[in-house]
């Protein structure tokens, strides 16, 4: 299938024509039979790494089965914030292959992922909060990622909304600056690898939820089962996120996964007023502004592990209780909306990407409550995975037996907060 | 916000408990002569169940006590709560 190529002269073209001549952007494929490879999750990880088996590896005959609509769960509930000033080589490694991979993804992909790398602050509270953060920003440098240290007037004069007085219950201190970190829109993302990989043969199946999955005599996979009937597939990559429990348990696989509610909110919209993405661990508040206008706030997670996609009032009163102090200009916005989302965390709290027991099953999960910033990366890293069955060198260390050997990348203990 | 039936004390919103994780872990001993997988089993493994699931509260800010429940992750609604040290209650087959 030919698909429309956007450009500003295609725009002003269509525009000429009343915009009545736009296609959809993919088909709506019914499922064949059978496939060479099968995506089961039609978020962004799982959408890209369908275009990338198509673009890179190519295995053009390939499903993605999404049970809801495609972009529908994290990726659309996300906080769209992107990063790569991790702890640890492996994750600093994992994280920036994804941030070059979204400083190309919008011409890569021709469709606007609105990337902006507007910088993302990361806020000191307390003593121990300034030798954490040194440590990252020294240790970010190690590994060539641009990470810089400020004092609380620098901090201010690059996010002039920052409250740096000393009279308030966690003063900031200082802040960490990776310029290079920021914000892109989270559906175009989805929407984007779903044009790009329809537009290489990948079927994009909604409303087809996976109920089973199936084993030849050897142990291997031999399809699934769903919704929409039986689908043979040799290969499967499941990219579930906080279902990849369930779908894992039809295969017998067991993984050290855990299933958390994440909440945020949005305000009503308002005139350009926030240049950044601000974070504090430490009092647990995220922060930026959309290109809507929306402030987009993001909260923990809330105590105990849920499917339900809703969390508890007072985890996000606990975080605007953090905007409301860092930032006083927003004591008098409303909020609009709020919503959950089900992440699933693993004990270390940096993902798995990798083969399982199973032959012919692949997973990627774990991603737990700041998946999004790695999606190209993620994708991509997964797609080399699923078709020279084996791990790419990047994500070979975020294999399953990590948690047997005791070989954990621990961003949990190096962040001692969720992230 | 949840009312979690403490056994102890009855309804109490959420914020007056900690959550404690699954319940029923048993500690393989002794950890130095356990292999590395059934030792992994057990600081890792989750059961993470949607449906019915067993799981430990503290009622941190009230009575202070330790006690296990049966909540069903697909709605939150509590299904039981028991004392620490008894067995969990007979219930339906889990969801998945």
């Amino acid at each position: 299938m030919s698909r429309q190529y956007f450009s500003a002269f295609s725009l002003f073209r269509r525009a000429l024509s009343r915009h009545r001549s736009w296609q959809p952007q993919w088909r709506k494929a019914e499922p064949k039979p059978q496939y060479d490879a099968i995506i089961i999750g039609g978020g962004g990880h799982g959408l890209g790494a369908a275009y990338y088996l198509a673009k890179e590896h190519g295995l053009t005959n390939i499903a993605v089965l999404e049970k809801g609509w495609i972009g529908g769960g994290n990726t659309g509930r996300n906080t769209t914030i992107i990063r790569s000033n991790y702890l640890f080589n492996e994750s600093a490694a994992l994280y920036d292959h994804s941030v070059k991979m979204w400083e190309h993804l919008s011409q890569v992909l021709n469709y606007n992922v609105m990337f902006s790398q507007r910088g993302v602050m990361m806020l000191a509270h307390t003593v121990h909060d300034i030798q954490v953060i040194k440590r990252h920003v020294h240790a970010n440098r190690c590994n060539g990622i641009d990470n810089e240290w400020l004092e609380p007037e620098e901090a201010k004069d690059f996010c002039p909304p920052l409250n740096i007085s000393g009279n308030i219950r966690y003063p900031v201190l200082g802040a960490a600056l990776q310029r290079r970190g920021g914000t892109a829109r989270h559906d175009a993302v989805a929407w984007g690898y779903a044009r790009a990989a329809d537009a290489l043969g990948v079927d994009i199946i909604e409303n087809c939820e996976v109920t089973g999955i199936r084993r030849d005599a050897s142990g291997a996979v031999a399809g699934v089962d769903t919704t929409r009937g039986v689908i043979q597939a040799k290969k499967i990559g499941v990219s579930a996120a906080g279902h990849t429990s369930v779908v894992l348990k039809m295969a017998g696989v067991h993984l050290p996964l855990e299933s958390f509610p994440l909440q945020a909110l949005v305000s009503e919209p308002l005139k350009p007023a926030f240049p950044c993405v601000v974070m504090s661990n430490t009092i647990h508040a995220y922060i930026s502004q959309s290109d809507k206008g929306e402030l987009v706030i993001g909260a923990g997670t809330d105590a105990y592990t849920s499917y339900t996609q809703r969390g508890a009032l007072h985890i996000n009163l606990h975080t605007l209780d953090a905007i409301c102090e860092l930032f006083p200009a927003f004591r008098r916005v409303r909020m609009l909306r709020n919503w959950g989302g089900i992440v699933d965390v693993t004990p270390d709290r940096s993902p798995i990407i990798a083969k399982t027991p199973v032959p012919g099953l692949y997973v990627n999960c774990g991603w737990g409550t700041g998946g999004f910033k790695a999606t190209p990366g993620s994708a991509h890293l997964f797609a080399w995975t699923i078709a020279n069955d084996e791990p790419h060198p990047i994500n070979a260390p975020f294999n399953i037996e990590r948690f047997r050997d005791g070989i954990l990348i621990d961003e949990a203990a190096a962040a001692a907060v969720a992230h | 916000m949840l009312l979690i039936p403490c056994p102890y004390c009855g309804e109490r919103p959420e914020i007056e408990f900690t959550h404690g994780g699954e319940a029923h872990l048993i500690r393989p001993a002794p950890p130095s002569s356990v292999d590395d997988v059934t030792w992994g089993q057990f600081l890792y493994m989750r059961a993470n169940s949607k449906g019915a699931y067993t799981e430990r509260w503290r009622h941190a800010r009230g009575c202070g006590k330790f006690f296990n429940a049966v909540r069903d992750t697909t709605t939150d609604f509590f299904l039981a709560v028991y004392k620490s040290g008894e067995p969990p209650p007979a219930l339906p087959v889990q969801v998945a």
